[in-house]
Order: C-alpha cells, then structure tokens, then sequence
C-alpha cells in the first residue's frame, strides 16, 4: 500500500463551455503526487495548472466539465463522486490555499470564525473547542499574536497576514494533500519568500504533501522535490527537480528555463540585453530631479496624519541613452515617481530638470514639449490601449495630438512602427480585445515611439506578461534603445528583470531611493540591508546559488 | 480566474491567423449576429414588440381601418372576438383601434421623458465628472436633492405648476430621472478617467477636449445608453400612472393611462377595458427591458 | 458617534432646506398663482371681482416679490407651518398628520412583504441546480417591475373582490382592507429589490472566497446563507434605503386605485386644484422619509460589513 501514490491523476480531460462552444482546457493530463513530498506544477497562463487544482478539489467552476481520465485520492476515485461526497473530501483529505489572499476569505467574518469553520463542518471540535484550535492553527500558520488575530477582520490583516490565515485554514482538517494554487504571485518578494519557507516546512512538519501550482519555474526550483511542466492542457515533462533542471529533455522546458529570468540571473548567463556604452563624463543626464516629494491627502479620520507621503526627498538622474531602473515594492512609491516626471501628477516639492530645462511647473508650450519628448508604457496593455480605436488609432494618436503630417503620412508611419516593434502591417486594423497580452504590450510600445521621444517611462512593462513573451519585450525594448538613443526609466518590483535591461539601478523604499548604482554594483556589492534582502528573496536560490555570488567579477 | 487562464498567449510574436479579408469579415460578423439572436428568442421578440409600437405610433392605419374616436352604439361593451379583437367600451368604440392609436401619445410622452432625462442628466454628470472640484460638488449635491425628492412627488409637483397635457406630464416625468442619469454619467465619466488610456492619451500630448471627445465620452456613454433604454420602460409605466391620475390627455384622445383609468368604472361587467390596454403598457415595458438587459450584457462584455 | 449623528442631522437639515427650496422654485416662481387659478376654476359660475381677487393675492402673500415670499415661507416652514390649503382653508400640517397614519400602515405593510416577497424570491432563484428553474423565478422580478402598479391593483380588485369576494375592493376598513393595497404597493418594491438581490448574490458567488468555503467542505445552503446572502446584501440595502421614498409616492397611485384615504389621495386633490402649499407639505415629507430612510440604512450598513466604520465617510472603507 504505501508504493501507492497519494494523488494519481491519469487522461484527465477538462472543457470549459463558453458561448461559442466547448474549449479544452486539460487534454490528458497525467500527474502523481506521493505522500509528504512536494511536486511544482509550472507552466504559463492558458497552460491548465489552475483547472488541475480546481479538478482535484471538485470545485471546477460552473461552465467546466471533466470529460474523461481520473482522479485517485489515496486510491479513491473522485471523478464522478457525488457533490455530497465531494464535501467529505474537501477540506479534510485536501486543502487549497488560493490564489489571491486578498479577497479569499469572506470580509464580513472574523479570521478565527473562519478558521473555525473547517473544524465545525467536519464535526472534527464543538464550537467552543474550534475556536481555541483556530487560534493554535493561526499560531502555526505563523501569525504573530494569533488570539488577537482571530478576532480581527480580513481587511485588518496585511496580504501576507491573510495568506497566513488561509493556509491555518487549509491545514486545520489535517488534509495529506495541499494544493496551493499561485499562493504567493500577488505578495511582494520579500513576503513571497518568507510564507513559502513557512509553508514548506509546515507540510513537512505534518508530513503532509504539497502540489504548489506555479508560472514561476525559479520557485518550483527552490521548492518541489519534483517538478511537472504543463503546456497546452498536458503535462509535457515531469521528474525529479534538479534533474530537470540541469537537462530538460524537452524544448518547451528548455524554452521555459532560458526565459525564466531569476533562473537566468542565478546561472550568470543573463542575456545582457545589447546596451550601449555608459554616457561619457561631462554629458548633461536627460533628467535630474532633486528632492522630490509627492505628499497625497488623507481623508480625514478623527486624529491622525492628513496626508501621507508617496515620494520623499527623491534625487535621481538619467542620462541620454541609459536605462536607469527603479526597483521597489509595491507601495515604495516607484511608480509615483515615474509619473511625477512626466508631469502626470504635480510635486509638492522638488524639482525636475528635463533636457536642460526646469519643467516642475511647467505649463502650455513648455509642456508640451515635455510631453512630445517623454512616452509612458503601462503595466497592464489590457488597460492601457482604448478598446474602441484600431491600433493604427492608437500608434497615431500621438502624431495626431502634435498635427505631425497628413493622414497618409501618419497611416505611412503606423505600418513603420508596428514593423519595428515586429508585428505584421495586418495588425493595424485590429482592436486591442483580438491581440495577445503581449501583443498589445507592444503596440503600447509602437505608440510610445511614434514621436521618437528621448525618455519612456515604462511601468512594470513586462509584469503582466508570461516569461516568455517577457524575455522578448525585453528584447525589443533593448534593441530600440541601441537603435535610437532613447532613455528608459524602467520601474518594475522584479530585480531578476531588471538585470537584464539596466544600466543603473536605484532602489526605493516608502518612498525614499535607499541606494543606487550600477547594476554590477547593485547586484554584487549592495551596501544596504534591504537591497541586499531584496536580491536573496529572488528565487531560485537554493537550486542554483547566485551567479554573481559564486564568481564576483 | 479559469476564464482568464484560457486566453492562449501564442510564443510567435506574429499573428495567429492570417488577417480576414474585409467580406468574409462582415459575413462573419453577419453569421455571430444572427447566431446571437437566434439563440435568445425573447430578445428577437422585444425588438418585434418595440418595432410594432414605433410604426403604431407613426401609422397606426396599418394596423386598424377603424376610428378610434368613433362608437358604433350598438356594439357597446362587446367582448373581445375576431371582429372586436380587444372588445369595445361603454360608447362602442373598438378599444384594439384606441390601444393602436395611444401609442402615438404613449410613446410621444416616453421619447421627451427620457430625451429630457437623458441630455439634462448626462450633461450634468459629464461636466461634474469631468470638470472636477467645486464643479462637481455643486452639481452633485444639486442631484442629492432632486434625488431625495420621489420622482412621483417631483413629477407631481412639476405638473402643478406647468398644468395638464401629454407633453407637461412627458417633461414632468423626465425631469424626475435626470439625477439618476447625473449619477451613473459621472460615475462612469469617473471610472474612464481612471483609465490607463486615458492617461496614456494625455501623456501622448492629447488636449482635454480630445480625450473627452475620443476617450471618456465614447467610452463612458455605454451604461448611460443602457440606463436610457432601462428609463424607456420607467418613464412608460410613470407617464401612464399620470395619465391614469387623470394628468395626461383630456378625455377623448386615446392614451394608454386614460384608457386603463376610463375602463375602471366597468372593471366589474367588462373586464377588458383595463385589462388589455393595461398588458399593452406592460409588454411594452418588458420588451424595453429586455433589450436593455441584452445591450447592458453587450457593453460589460465589450468592456 | 454622537458627533457622527450630529453631522449628518446636519447634512439632513441642509437637504430637507434645499428640497423646500426646490419645490417653492417649482410651485411658486414658474408663472400662475394658485388665486388666480381658482378664480379661473369659479370662472363659469360667477365673474370674479378684480379687487376681491387682489385682496386674496395679499392674503396669501403672492402679492409680493418673490424673494421676500420665499424668506416668509421659508420662516414659517422651520417653525413648522407650510400655511394653510387654498382649498379647504386648513392648515397643511393638520392635513397631512390626519392623512398621515392611513398611509403610514399600507407603506409599512407594503415594505415588510416587498422585503419578505424580494429576498425569498431572490434567495430561491439562485439556488437551484436546475438551469431552467432558476430561469424561470430569475424572471419573475423582471416582469414584477415592467408591470404598472395601478393596472396591478385594478387586475387584483377584478379577481379577489369582484369574482371571488374575498376582499374589500375599496376603502380604509381594517386589516383586510389593507392586504389587496399593500400587495399593490409592495411588487413594485419587492421585485426591483429581488433584482438587485439576485444579481449581486450571484455576483457573490463567484467571489474567491466562496470558493475558500466550498473548499473547507461547506454545503451548498452554508454557502449561500453563511458567506453569500450577507455580503450580498449591502448593495440590496443601499437600493431598499432609496426606494422608501418610492413606496410612500406609489401610494398616490394606489390611494387612488382602492378609493382610500391618506397622504396620496391628498395629493391627488391638492394637485387637481394647484394647492400649492398642501403640494409643497406633501414633497418635504417625502424628502423626510427618504433621508431618514438613509440615515437608518448607514447605521444598519456598519452592523453588516465590518469594513465600514461609522464616523466616517461610507465612501471611504477604513
């Protein structure tokens, strides 16, 4: 019996029913998980990761239907278990941890009450006793004053607080499977690492297994003791994590792993994007900003700070050509920062000196100036593109806004443009709702450069992006700097990403810039304490220790 | 969050599909129409419902070759049958002709409610979402008040003092829901402006007058449309309850409020004279909804 | 939370001011005057006299410029007195506080079955499995509010009073006089909040932290009554706070309809002859009703959702 595995799950086909008909979303997927060990389950969005946590829980959402293949829980079948069996299971043979902790528990119920729940359902403790153990589970979720805690409410508790408080919730029946879809994706790095070294050593402590369902492949290097690689609604490769690791036998693993930027950090093959030289000494920087400060009003509750400060004292520069990155948390006030220069939103204080000229308060021509010369990119292209225009509209709408040409010209230009940001000229009558994610990144990109500007913010430009379309709009942003000499400042919360485009990198915390540098500097001799935290919460650390570590230039 | 999962990103940065040449787009386009009509009958009938009313109100000879003004004595209080199909009332006038012929006031009194609503509410709340500041906070308070006030004791004073008639009703009636139309303007004037494009314009150089004209507004208008539709229905159903108070028309017009009031006095010996002119209102009524529902599902998606 | 009830009693004052306001903008500077109107109502049976015409213009004060009507008008309403009905020569209050209790039971009857009737039809039609069941109850609110509220009373009294006998087709007498009205009054109400209701519980639904509780193991009733219904509620409540309002106007309608007495049957005879300050009296009661229908509301909504702290704004979740 005990060479039997835990989770076996054979052929198992899944469909969604969406208006215009059945779509497969898993197409024989096969997966086994053995008891108390941990498996990754890595691939990227529309790859199927998250219907096989759902299949396993039975909590596929109402348009999914599994189609064929089996689920084995400790060699009971749950395929085709009735709803009322299925709740005997749930929460007691399987836990899930989800995926945004933010609004996983129900906002109007105290934590402990939720806790307490699991314990209640499953007649596993009377009400009194559920919640004394709801408190003992918060304790050893890792929540610091967990009695207090318990009687709090969702929205009291920070995001990594509530993640906490959804694993008490998935251990609390004492399940032998967790499944823990993306547990983390939606908490800061630094957070990141710290609940999933607790939640690894929690499931070894239970003996519990683990399925940590991911898109980031440096994490389930860092995690599972095997791995599994889906794409396209199947399991394309799995076995033993370093083994894969070291030789993938598949392309789209090898794919996967080149793309995968802490990964490519760690092994010191980053593929330096082509950058050109560092600005000779003597040359004015294109932006310089001096004591900046964004100060945002609070609304006014009893006693207390009427306003609260986003950027503090900010000196920063970047020079013609360069990528300066800001790295920061969220909430760091890095993206504050980068609107602050583009005159987006007005600073309290400070100032800002764009290509030799002040334009802090800038007003009417001198503004505009400033807005022909510096472009934005957007986190999310989803947002950020109207999705009533064309994309010709939308690279043209910058030319149109300075009456640069007639309509022919600007129709000239749009083909022009979508040529070099490398998106066939059949793309220009399309609307950003039939384009890809990244896709649509790069149109936003076509329109930043429409005006050939000197400076583009980009915002988290690749955040929202699989790895690998990110690692190729790195690319591209790359090679349009060494074609044309435009600056980025470059925002992002990912320091693996930023190593591979920066020259110069300044982190920033509540709101003030605590260290820059080069990026060798940054990444090989950060003076301060929370750069330095920043680059061990990267993961991917224990699979392959940092490069740079290993072999200080 | 599954929904998401299923957007396939493909690696090629190249398109997917070659790009549909322009006919076979539109024959496309053509077959999902048809394909999204077909599989909701109701709404296929709304439309039917709405286009019947619209040419009843235009050319009610059409649909009947009788006077609705004119009673043939003998045939008073005769039930409704294939040659009188709704009946007759206390005069012997056809009630399906009068039910016919109403719709030209009904739906009169409807289009000036809604218009009045639709233009004065949603210049409120544009200029009050796009303007900003004391702008906003003037005109919004404005609605507070017109808000607190029930829009049947607003109509009811607005008919005070403007007096009886088919059009004072029709305004009184659109005034009551012009804060209603303020609020969602301005809220989604307000959602829009948050937008990234819309940021993305302003730091591409665009002025305010084009990114209101191109962005928020065309982007915005969606649920007010749907609110207008919704209101076509609200403002059939408070004109009527005017009417039926005995605001609207002067008796011998046929509108369908009067009618349903003037078929009361017989509710007990001849059942259809409120009845029928009273199913009328409501088909009506829920035709509009139903397209409002319909075009509400379109806009979200489109979003 | 005393300074909380303090500002927004103030906040209460300045609206129920504006409101006034508002309907004296209305009623008393757009053109006619309610002397003149009803010497044009007499007109048939005898020649007004010019001066005796005059001399009630003064009576009333609509002899003077509008501004000094409006501070005189203003005074005696927050003393309490909207003066006195042109046409019985009544004081408004004294009017509208006999009118008052008759309608005060059909609204509170109408808004107890529309809560009842709203939720339960809202909580059954998205329960069920079956697709086609839930449908078909889904659609009941919709025709529930498309249908008009007195062709509803007429259709009722034609049914339960004339053909079956089994209640009073008219008047004020006792309880069983007061269902077939309230019924009337309450489908309006209750089907807009069924809708309200449905769609936001099945918006519920598929918040992720249904799922946390369907993963603890939790059955399909817990689900719905435990986690869904009361975070589906608070945008119900909002809707039900501003249709109180409604429900007091609706009795104009069904006043009339079932021949009772009360505040809308009033209006209907204070509007029939441009009585102005009985028109007037009747708005800012509805005004009253509303914003203390609001005010009950936000200090209900912090019992509800503990992300909303009273003595500060609702907007502003802390």
């Amino acid at each position: 019996m005990s060479d039997q595995p835990l989770l076996a799950i054979e052929g198992l086909r899944v469909s969604y029913h969406i208006r215009s008909g059945l779509v497969p979303a898993l197409d024989g997927a096969d997966l086994t998980v053995h008891r108390g060990e941990v498996v990754a389950l890595v691939g990227e969005s529309g790859s199927g990761k998250s219907t096989v946590a759902h299949a396993i829980v039975g909590l596929l959402p109402a348009n999914g239907q599994v189609e064929g293949g089996t689920i084995r829980l400790a060699g009971q079948q749950l395929t085709g278990l009735s709803e009322r069996r299925l709740r005997g299971i749930r929460g007691v043979k399987v836990g899930l941890v989800p995926q945004d902790p933010t609004v996983s528990l129900n906002p109007v119920k105290r934590v402990g009450e939720q806790v307490a729940e699991v314990l209640r359902l499953h007649g596993l403790a009377d009400r009194r006793k559920a919640a004394l153990d709801a408190v003992d589970l918060l304790d050893a979720a890792g929540l610091p004053q967990p009695a207090t805690r318990a009687r709090q409410y969702p929205h009291e508790l920070s995001g990594g607080m509530r993640q906490r408080a959804l694993i008490a919730i998935a251990i609390a029946g004492r399940p032998k499977l967790i499944v823990a879809d993306e547990p983390t994706s939606s908490l800061d790095v630094t957070v990141q690492r710290v609940i999933l070294d607790h939640l690894e050593s929690l499931t070894r402590q239970l003996g519990t297994a683990l399925l940590l369902v991911t898109h980031d492949l440096a994490v389930a290097a860092d995690r599972a003791g095997r791995i599994a690689v889906m794409s396209r609604g199947r399991i394309v490769e799995a076995g033993p994590a370093a083994e894969l690791l070291s030789h993938p036998s598949t392309a789209y693993t090898r794919r996967l792993l080149a793309s995968a930027p802490s990964l490519a950090l760690r092994r010191g093959t980053a593929t330096a994007a082509p950058r050109r030289e560092p600005a000779s000494a003597g040359e004015r920087p294109l932006v310089s900003v001096s004591g900046l400060v964004k100060e945002f009003p609070l609304p006014r509750v009893g006693a207390g700070p009427h306003s609260v400060r986003a950027v503090d004292s900010v000196d920063l520069s970047i020079d013609r050509g360069q990528t300066l990155a800001l790295v920061g948390e969220s909430g760091s006030g890095k993206s504050t920062t980068g609107r602050l220069i583009l005159r987006l939103t007005t600073p309290t204080a400070g100032t800002i000196v764009f290509n030799g000229a002040e334009v802090t308060h800038a007003k009417g021509a001198a503004l505009r100036t400033l807005r022909r010369r510096a472009q934005m990119i957007y986190q999310n292209p989803y947002a950020s593109l109207d999705p009533r225009f064309s994309v010709a509209e939308i690279i043209t709408e910058p030319l149109r806004a300075f009456r640069d040409g007639d309509r022919a010209s600007r129709r000239h230009r749009a083909r022009e443009l979508l040529d070099r940001v490398a998106l066939p000229a059949s793309t220009l009558h399309r609307r950003p709702a039939e384009l890809s994610g990244g896709q649509r990144q790069r149109v936003a990109i076509a329109r930043t450069l429409a005006l050939s500007p000197d400076l583009v913010v980009c915002d988290e430009p690749v955040s929202a992006l699989d790895v690998s379309v990110q690692a190729q709009v790195l690319e591209l942003l790359a090679q349009l700097q060494a074609d044309s000499d435009v600056a980025y400042l470059f925002i992002s919360h990912d320091l693996a990403v930023v190593q591979q485009i920066a020259h110069r990198v300044a982190v920033m915390r509540a709101g003030r810039v605590v260290e820059v540098g080069t990026t060798a500097d940054i990444f090989q001799r950060a003076t301060h304490p929370y750069t330095r935290d920043l680059l061990a919460a990267i993961p991917g650390g224990r699979a392959l220790p940092l490069a740079v570590e290993r072999n200080p230039a | 969050m599954s929904l998401l999962d299923l957007t396939v990103e493909p690696v090629d940065p190249s398109l997917a599909q070659p790009e549909p040449d322009v006919p076979a787009a539109r024959w496309y386009r053509q077959r999902r129409l048809a394909r999204f009509f077909s599989r909701r009958p109701g709404l296929v009938l709304s439309v039917l419902v709405v286009v019947l009313v619209v040419l009843a109100a235009f050319r009610p000879s059409l649909f009947t070759a009788r006077d609705p003004l004119l009673g043939i004595p003998a045939d008073r209080f005769a039930p409704p049958g294939p040659h009188h199909w709704f009946g007759t009332d206390e005069l012997g006038r056809d009630l399906f002709t009068r039910v016919v012929y109403g719709a030209e006031l009904s739906l009169k009194a409807t289009l000036i409610a809604v218009a009045v609503a639709f233009v004065v509410g949603g210049a409120i709340g544009l200029t009050a979402g796009f303007v900003g500041r004391w702008v906003e906070e003037g005109l919004m308070r404005l609605v507070d008040v017109l808000l607190a006030i029930p829009a049947l004791f607003l109509s009811l004073a607005l008919v005070t003092a403007l007096g009886y008639g088919t059009v004072k009703v029709a305004v009184a009636v659109g005034v009551a829901s012009v804060a209603v139309f303020a609020r969602i303007m301005r809220a989604d004037v307000l959602r829009v402006r948050t937008m990234a494009y819309v940021e993305a314009a302003r730091s591409s150089g665009c002025r305010w007058y084009s990114i209101l004209l191109r962005h928020v507004l065309p982007n915005a208008i969606g649920p007010v449309m749907v609110l207008a539709t919704l209101d076509f229905g609200t403002a059939i159903l408070a004109v009527s309850s005017l009417s039926f108070l005995g605001y609207g028309a002067a008796p011998p017009a046929p509108e369908w409020g009067t009618l349903i009031s003037s078929g009361r006095n017989y509710l007990a010996n001849a059942w259809w004279l409120s009845t029928l002119p009273g199913l009328a209102v409501a088909v009506t009524v829920l035709a509009t909804n139903r397209i409002a529902r319909a075009l509400d599902g379109e806009w979200a998606k489109q979003r | 939370m005393r300074r909380y009830l303090l500002r927004r009693l103030g906040q209460a004052v300045a609206v129920l001011w504006a409101a006034y306001t508002a309907t004296f903008l209305i009623l008393d500077a757009l053109p006619g005057d309610p002397v003149s109107a009803m010497a044009g109502a007499g007109l048939d049976q005898a020649p007004v006299d010019p001066t005796q015409l005059a001399a009630l213009k003064k009576e009333y004060g609509f002899d003077k410029p509008l501004i000094l009507q409006y501070v005189e008008y203003l005074g005696r309403a927050v003393r309490g007195d909207f003066g006195n009905s042109v046409a019985t020569g009544r004081p408004v209050t004294a009017t509208i506080a006999e009118a008052l209790p008759q309608t005060l039971a059909l609204t509170a009857a109408a808004a107890v079955l529309a809560v009842l009737f709203g939720t339960g039809l809202a909580v059954l039609a998205t329960y069920p499995r079956h697709r086609f069941l839930r449908q078909l109850l889904m659609s009941l609110p919709g025709l529930g509010v498309s249908l008009p509220t007195f062709w509803i009373g007429l259709m009722l009294v034609q049914l339960l009073s004339f053909r079956v006998h089994l209640f009073p087709a008219f008047g004020n007498d006792g309880l069983r006089g007061l269902v077939l009205p309230a019924v009337t009054l309450a489908v309006p109400t209750g089907a807009q909040l069924a809708q309200v209701l449905a769609k936001s519980l099945s918006t519920t639904l598929d918040e992720p932290y249904i799922q946390t509780a369907r993963a603890k193991g939790a059955g399909p009733l817990r689900v719905h009554i435990g986690h869904a219904l009361r975070n589906a509620g608070l945008p119900a409540l909002t809707m039900l706070g501003l249709v109180v309002g409604n429900l007091l106007a609706g009795s104009v309608v069904v006043e009339s309809v079932f021949s009772r007495n009360g505040i809308g049957r009033a209006t209907v005879g204070a509007v029939t002859v441009q009585d102005i300050p009985v028109v007037q009296g009747v708005v800012v009661l509805g005004a009253t009703a509303f914003i203390l229908a609001n005010l009950v509301v936000d200090l209900i909504y912090p019992l509800l959702d503990p992300r909303i702290v009273v003595a500060t704004d609702r907007r502003t979740p802390a």
